[in-house]
């Protein structure tokens, strides 16, 4: 068993956390694991990247090599994108489809979700409705996660109970929110 | 034995703690924050009564530091490549006298300027301070190296720099810590009373002790077990890796042993024995290092006659940016691997200031008077958050060089004629290295109007505290000479936008030394701070 990750947005989306809940499900799973990420001046609103690898097998490098990651799992479309070349030709593009739209000459939606459209396995998921409609704004990346769950090689409880383990201080509300959140991401992934 | 998922920094600081340090002194700087943040966070490193609060600048943590280790206990001082510079002073010279308690200085290298304005390479400043360096490859050895920098350091009476670079500070992975740790040390002062002082007399004997250290710090090297020969059948080639590099080159040998004599470099300086032994055995090496070509270098020499040696300096690695395993890769002769390029249609996303920022107030203001009344390119800025304000659609700044810079650059192109100058500068960064700039401005009456834009924040790194905020600021100011009347407190909010643009048109009309203080806190800071308050309130 050998994943390799991409996970990116814009800072501030949430890319910490499913990355911590990833990583938190390898590690209960007794994997190794590397998880990078990039901070400081790229918080400000800029695009984010987390390199997250785990394996049984010891890793080397904390950085995926470009065209060997197995998926990549963005919470903003045009980020998606962004890291294209570090995406294995069989891997997967596992995108919400909503722009955050930060920046004055960001390109047409259309155009972007066509770009995905022809990596040949995509998943796209309009997380930010579907968070509107569970009343948990702040569960998109969840939602997204939800999505990818079939492709990163885990039993469902060891995710869920990952989520658990996030959430856990901030009470049971808040957890139940993200699981069903997780859920309807993964059941969308689906359709 | 349990692994803690730990980033490379995060790793450092619990080392620090298990060793028995008494105190650690940083200032925030991105990719180092973290370790003493950790530190500071830390329930342990509480009860244990290990100091932690932020300094003011590199060079005071530095010499907090080193007269921690005067006093016989262990500190340990973090800081960014950059933050060496202003250390350098006291880093420099703590190589001269020597350490008493163990001193570790952690600098974090910032190799493709993530969030940096150059990519310098610390081991050529242990070089430099002739001490030795440490290069972890990963989490754990960056642990246990703490462990043995503190034993490094007290054994041999020396100050170590411990050198990482970004991917291995914000990398997290399993650390397994000690079970057994180490208590602090007792008050102890120097077996002799004046190692510590460098008259020419006495530094000139020390200077020859360190010297003759030189030959300890290389056997320290060549026995510690983090410079390792790896025999390999294909002697066509030789590679020798430092630090990270190490991993990038394991990644192009999944599940295979490297076929080539492999040279692992992990502590300096290196033993000529070492690089001796692999020269002699392999036709050709390359070298692959994070950084400048420190071992590359030294291995061409200037005349470059020898074996053929690859790397930065020949073309086969680009000598700028940070290594990975692709350009590994390809510098060994693997092929690139198959990828889809970035569709067209990607634009970039830079960092941005954020919506409901104070700096945006700021530079609007700036922004109107000048085009009002001066022309354009009079603005000296400085480094943090309002950095970003160099990009559209504010356009508001002319130079970032270096922290304190702003106030500086602006009185001397003041004295060069081009009036009024105008210098913006942070709290935390005025407070870092702006004071003195501003006692030269106001010693020369120079025509200088300067901002401290005051968020009451070190923002960029994370919101850590600043050293000054509030009334202490304008105190500062008027200490330094600053007039009273010329010191302005303004809010930088759009409903005051108007007076603002007076207060500022006073201030630049005035041929002197002027300091506006637009004073708001940082909208993120103040967004976690309302959120706290409400989680408080909630429980």
């Amino acid at each position: 068993m050998k994943k390799d990750i991409i996970i990116s947005g814009v800072g501030g989306q949430g890319i910490v956390s499913m990355a911590a809940i990833i990583g938190t499900a390898a590690l209960e799973s007794g994997l190794n694991l590397k998880q990078s990420e990039v901070h400081g001046m790229s918080q400000r609103g800029g695009d984010v990247l987390s390199n997250l690898r785990y394996s049984d097998k010891p890793i080397a490098s904390d950085l995926i090599p470009e065209g060997k990651a197995d998926m990549i799992i963005s919470i903003e479309p045009l980020e998606a994108l962004r890291h294209l070349p570090r995406l294995s030709m069989e891997g997967w593009i596992i995108t919400n489809t909503n722009p955050y739209n930060n920046i004055e000459n960001y390109p047409d939606i259309e155009g972007i979700i066509s770009e995905v459209r022809k990596i040949p396995n995509h998943i796209l998921v309009d997380a930010d409705t579907i968070a509107k409609d569970l009343n948990a704004r702040r569960s998109t990346n969840v939602i997204i996660l939800g999505a990818a769950s079939e492709h990163l090689g885990f039993e469902l409880a060891v995710l869920e109970n990952a989520i658990i383990k996030l959430f856990e201080k901030k009470g049971s509300k808040v957890i139940d929110q993200n699981i069903t959140a997780f859920y309807k991401g993964r059941e969308l992934a689906h359709s | 034995m349990e692994k803690h998922l730990l980033m490379g920094d995060e790793a450092i600081a619990q080392a620090a703690i298990d060793a028995g340090i008494s105190g650690v002194y940083a200032y925030p700087g991105t990719p180092s924050t973290e370790i003493t943040e950790y530190i500071q966070k830390s329930e342990e490193a509480k009860e244990k009564n290990i100091r932690s609060s932020w300094a003011t600048n590199e060079k005071t943590a530095m010499e907090g530091a080193l007269g921690m280790s005067y006093a016989g206990k262990r500190s340990m001082v973090c800081m960014k490549h950059v933050g060496l510079n202003v250390a350098a002073d006291a880093f420099v010279n703590s190589a001269i006298t020597g350490a008493n308690g163990g001193l570790v200085v952690v600098v974090a290298d910032d190799p493709s300027m993530h969030s940096s304005q150059n990519e310098q390479d610390s081991r050529f400043f242990g070089k430099f301070a002739m001490i030795p360096v440490l290069e972890p490859h990963h989490q754990q050895e960056a642990y246990d190296m703490v462990h043995y920098a503190f034993d490094l350091s007290e054994v041999l009476k020396t100050p170590v720099l411990l050198r990482i670079t970004t991917r291995l500070a914000h990398s997290r992975a399993g650390v397994a810590p000690r079970l057994i740790t180490r208590e602090q040390n007792e008050l102890r002062l120097p077996e002799r009373l004046t190692q510590f002082v460098l008259l020419p007399s006495i530094a000139r004997e020390n200077y020859k002790t360190l010297i003759h250290n030189q030959e300890h710090f290389k056997k320290a090297a060549l026995e510690s077990g983090y410079n390792s020969y790896l025999k390999g059948n294909d002697k066509s080639l030789g590679i020798i890796a430092t630090g990270i590099a190490y991993n990038y080159l394991q990644e192009n040998y999944p599940n295979q042993e490297i076929p080539y004599p492999v040279l692992k470099i992990g502590q300096y300086p290196v033993p000529n024995e070492m690089l001796q032994e692999i020269y002699d055995e392999c036709d050709e090496l390359i070298v692959f290092e994070e950084g400048y070509p420190l071992i590359e270098e030294a291995l061409r020499g200037s005349l470059n006659i020898g074996k053929k040696i690859k790397g930065r300096m020949d073309g086969t690695l680009a000598f700028d940016g940070e290594l990975n395993p692709v350009k590994v890769g390809k510098a060994l002769g693997f092929p690139e691997p198959e990828k889809r390029p970035v569709p067209d249609i990607v634009v970039p996303r830079p960092p941005a200031l954020c919506a409901g920022c104070p700096h945006i107030d700021s530079y609007k203001a700036i922004n109107e008077v000048i085009a009002k009344h001066y022309s354009k390119g009079r603005v000296f800025a400085d480094i943090g958050c309002y950095t970003l304000g160099a990009l559209p659609p504010y356009s508001a700044i002319n130079t970032c060089v270096d922290m304190g810079a702003s106030i500086t650059m602006a009185k001397g192109a003041a004295d060069a004629g081009l009036v009024p100058a105008i210098a913006v500068i942070g709290d935390s960064t005025f407070t870092h290295s702006g004071i003195t700039g501003l006692i030269d401005a106001v010693n020369d009456g120079s025509n200088v109007t300067v901002f401290i834009l005051d968020n009451d924040t070190t923002a960029m790194t994370g919101g850590q505290n600043s050293a000054a905020v509030g009334n202490r600021l304008e105190d500062i100011v008027r200490g330094v000479g600053v007039a009273e009347e010329h010191i302005r407190v303004i809010r930088p909010l759009k409903k005051f936008h108007e007076e603002n643009i007076q207060v500022i048109e006073e201030e630049l009309n005035y041929p002197g030394v002027s300091v506006i203080i637009p004073r708001r806190e940082c909208i993120v800071v103040l967004d976690q701070r309302m959120r706290q308050k409400f989680k408080d309130k909630t429980q």
